[in-house]
């Protein structure tokens, strides 16, 4: 019976705004769902697993036999989409006495069944499910399930319904795979932790605060070291007798873009260091390694044009020994004999910097020009590695502007030449949504900064990612952060978040960073200076360029 | 002589269908001499009317919504099988089961005769007699749903899902917009038919005809005045509120609701989602495609007449069937609070707000 349990899940997914809720749905699903199907659920929502075997055309002509064409069009015009199209219209049979597939079945059947009797095999399971358990398995076998569950949040579930800690999980987690049977073994206190042995695994990352300017005075300089922060991609490189990976800081796996890079890690260590891309020693903008990212295939001209290495800043393990809960001084001790050691190639160490005061080392933040630079990095010296946002042990002082990490909330098409174009977005940030969760509050709007590929990709993206349209504005999928840069920060009683930004534009799009780990309004408010804008003043952003 | 064709007997005009030979109108959009009203909704029932006729539900409906002289100056009931003749014309009513008190008008003249449905629907109804078919030479149809992607799930499906989020989320109030008159009481009834016997807290908007049906025999259980002051007492509970009170202020004080929507429209994603709905419930009180299929094959009348609603798929389906379809497009019907078509998107029906001004919004 599990297709129409996975399709009613799906179906409130679809509809339920709420994290929290969200949440309290995955959860119920764990609990109440027989193995092998709550795991191969699990992978569906969070896109682990992916069907591919049955093209859309495919379903289009099943449906197309069944149904009169004229019926069929008034109805997709009507619906708009057409897999809902087909699961509403299906004609039902009376006396179809087979009991709907399991989501295992049709994961084993998908995989089995010759080409050739796709068709027949789908029709048989459509014709023993509802319209709503034919939307979801419609959705599953051409692999457009598209929930907005992401890997984040389904841990976040996994470790709420059975009271493991988030970390806990992220650590097997790449030692576990679809449909995780000894990972539910373990959670539900039935059998040993997952040990992902060999298998190259990634650690959570430890991050950094934002500094802000009340808190560097108390800075006690003795205590912190200093590196530059650069502008590239946080990555993790994992490589070991199990294999070599490299890890966004989501935890993803982007070793496919890298090769050069996992072809130069024949060691066994654990890094944490900064992707760049490095032409004969000085570092590219950013811009440059954009091109590399998100690529399948990277050809020969990518890599000689765009090269990349990695800027190694800590160690986590040397070998199999877990260095992690060793101060960062020994570790960077370790690290740079490490480096002396192997000298692995396209790697080389982020330097320290010196400085005997806060006012030097705010100095040399000012002078920082380089726009590889984006500030600094002030790490506390007796800090372990520890994962997550520990305030207090790591800073980053960016340099101005001002710059926040926000959420993709709306976009809307923009006018003249841009007018085919979904140019202006709104973007939002993170607070309590009054019920232990948490909310985007929408913040700022921007339609600047981008260049020319950015705003054909991001239109791209939103087309692609729409929840709900109204006029011209496209809701899209709470997924894509963008870090915004801005001149200033005002109170403002005239909107929701009660603050208004001037001047705001994009400066990037963060394709590397998990939309649950963009900033927080009160982040934003920390920046907020001067009195309140008056009621009904315009923005200083609206006579900005764009 | 053969019997005149029902074209010749039965007009449609700017006002709505016109009976020549017993003039009077079925169902008129607007003030009228003498009016024969199919049941109670704001779009079939209007106020102003001269001589009313129609079932005694039908009147007390209709007189517990509009003042006593809205409500037609003379009123005439007859109750279901009964029959009179007015200038030649034989008038029966006979049950619809949309809502409490409908009826489908059959009209015979001269040995002809044409069936006016009304709104109706075949799923079961513990509020309201089912429907009969009629044989007739023609029927005059609704098509509300008159497209094959609408096909409304068994009700009582439709109910457990409601329960099921409660079970889920204990805590939150479940608000389920519905039409005040029949939708609103149908619900209470199924949920007290699938064991909900705790009180069900009603929207002031619904409660006139909640007392109204239970005076008529429709027992609903305990009933409370959905008061947002009591934010409290609501956790858990179950509100029901017309469509439109959703996007009120109103809803928004409850204690983070779910909002569901019982309606046909539910069936279709967009439709939930652009009106910001959390639990679509597809609970309709009027015939899905399959059911408007079959009952025109039921009453086997060789012609259909569509008043409103999706007629040019219906028609076309009919035609392949071999019946001679004609669509009225009669104005106004559909139109107000039942189950009118969601507004397009871009209206002022969001949960959250797009609407407000983004910060930094240039002109
Ligand atoms: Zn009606
Ligand atoms: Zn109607």
């Amino acid at each position: 019976m599990s297709v129409p349990a996975f399709a009613a899940l799906l179906e409130r997914l679809v509809f339920t705004p709420g994290r929290n809720a969200k949440l309290a749905l995955l959860q119920d699903w764990f609990a109440t769902q027989p193995d092998p199907d709550r795991g191969v659920g699990l992978a569906a929502l969070t896109e682990e697993l992916v069907f591919t075997a049955a093209k859309p055309a495919l379903v289009r002509d099943m449906v197309a036999a069944r149904t009169d064409p004229v019926l069929l069009a008034l109805s997709h015009d009507y619906v708009g989409d057409f897999a809902e199209t087909v699961a509403l219209i299906w004609p039902e049979r009376e006396g179809v006495n087979a009991e709907p597939p399991s989501l295992a079945e049709v994961v084993e059947a998908l995989e089995l069944t010759p080409k050739a009797e796709l068709p027949a095999l789908i029709a048989a399971w459509l014709d023993t499910l509802d319209a709503g358990g034919r939307l979801a398995l419609i959705k599953l076998v051409t692999g457009g399930l598209r929930v907005g569950v992401s890997a984040r949040l389904a841990k976040t579930a996994l470790a709420a319904w059975s009271g493991t800690a988030v970390e806990e999980i992220e650590e097997v987690w790449h030692g576990v795979a679809p449909p995780y049977l000894p990972l539910f073994r373990w959670l539900e206190g039935r059998g040993e932790r997952p040990d992902p042995r060999d298998a190259p695994v990634f650690r959570p990352l430890m991050l950094a605060h934002p500094l802000e300017d009340a808190e560097v005075a108390a800075l006690d300089p003795a205590r912190y070291r200093a590196e530059w922060k650069w502008d590239g991609i946080r990555v993790q490189l994992t490589s070991g007798p199990g294999g070599a990976r490299i890890w966004s800081r989501g935890g993803e796996d982007v070793s496919g873009a890298f090769p050069e890079i996992v072809e130069a890690m024949r060691f066994h260590a654990v890094l944490d260091g900064e992707l760049l891309v490095i032409r004969e020693g000085a570092v590219a903008p950013f811009a440059d390694l954009q091109q590399r990212l998100n690529r399948k295939l990277v050809s020969a001209k990518m890599l000689r044009d765009f090269p990349v290495g990695v800027r190694l800043y800590d160690i986590l393990f040397d070998g199999a020994e877990d260095l992690r809960a060793l101060p960062f001084d020994a570790r960077r001790a370790r690290l740079e004999a490490w480096i002396g050691r192997e000298a692995p190639a396209r790697m080389d160490l982020s330097p320290q910097i010196a400085f005997a005061s806060v006012a030097q080392l705010s100095a040399i933040r000012d002078g920082a020009r380089a726009a590889s630079i984006e500030g600094l990095m002030l790490k506390r010296a007796d800090s372990p590695y520890v994962p997550g946002r520990v305030k207090g042990l790591w800073w980053k002082w960016k340099r101005d502007p001002l710059s926040i990490d926000a959420v993709l909330m709306y976009a809307q098409r923009g006018h003249g030449k841009r007018s085919s174009f979904y140019s202006d977005y709104t973007f939002g940030l993170w607070r309590p949504d009054g019920q232990g969760g948490e909310e985007l509050v929408p913040v700022g709007k921007a339609y600047s900064g981008y260049t020319d590929e950015e705003l054909a990709w991001l239109d791209r993206w939103i087309r692609n990612h729409t929840t709900a349209r109204f006029g011209p504005v496209r809701e899209v999928e709470k997924a894509l952060v963008l870090e915004v840069i801005f001149d200033a920060a005002r109170r403002s009683t005239r909107h929701k978040s009660g603050v208004a930004l001037r001047f705001p534009r994009i400066a990037r799009i963060r394709r590397d960073k998990p939309a649950g780990e963009a900033d927080r309004l009160e982040g934003l408010m920390a920046y907020v200076s001067g009195v309140a804008e008056e009621e009904g003043a315009r923005s200083a952003s609206a006579s900005s360029p764009s | 002589m053969p019997p005149p064709h029902p074209e010749t007997w039965l007009r449609v005009t700017p006002t709505g269908l016109h009976c020549a030979p017993g003039g009077f109108y079925v169902d008129p959009g607007r003030p009228v001499d003498r009016a024969v009203i199919t049941h109670g909704h704001a779009d079939h029932a209007r106020p102003g009317h001269g001589a009313v006729l129609a079932t005694p539900e039908t009147l007390a409906i209709m007189a517990a919504r509009m003042s006593e002289a809205g409500a037609g100056r003379s009123r005439q009931a007859l109750a279901y099988g009964e029959a009179l003749s007015v200038g030649g014309v034989r008038i029966g009513l006979r049950p619809a089961g949309h809502v409490l008190g409908s009826a489908q008008v059959v009209l015979e003249w001269q040995g002809s005769r044409a069936v006016v449905s009304g709104d109706y629907k075949r799923q079961r109804d513990p509020t309201c007699a089912p429907f009969e078919p009629v044989a007739c030479d023609v029927f005059i149809t609704e098509a509300t749903f008159g497209l094959p992607v609408f096909r409304h799930p068994p009700p009582e499906g439709e109910v457990a899902k409601l329960l099921r989020s409660l079970a889920l989320f204990p805590e939150r109030t479940h608000v389920v917009g519905c039409y005040a008159l029949g939708k609103c009481q149908r619900l209470i009834r199924l949920l007290r038919e699938a064991g909900w016997d705790r009180p069900i807290h009603i929207h002031g908007a619904q409660a006139t005809l909640c007392a109204l049906y239970e005076r008529l025999g429709v027992a609903l259980g305990e009933l409370r005045p959905a008061t947002v002051a009591n934010r409290a007492e609501l956790r858990g509970a179950i509100v029901l509120a017309p469509p439109s009170a959703l996007q009120d202020r109103w809803a928004r004080r409850l204690a983070d609701p779910v909002v569901a929507s019982a309606s046909g429209w539910m069936r279709v994603r967009q439709r939930a989602k652009s009106r910001g709905i959390e639990l679509p419930l597809v609970i309709s009180d009027h015939a899905d495609w399959d059911d408007l299929l079959r009952t025109i094959d039921e009453v086997g009348a060789p012609e259909v007449w569509v008043t409103h609603g999706r007629d040019d798929a219906l028609v076309h389906a009919m035609a392949g069937r071999g019946i001679r379809g004609r669509a009225l497009h009669l104005v106004g019907l559909g139109e107000d609070e039942d189950e009118a078509p969601p507004a397009a998107a871009g209206g002022g029906s969001l949960a959250h707000g797009v609407g407000e001004p983004a910060v930094g919004e240039g002109e």
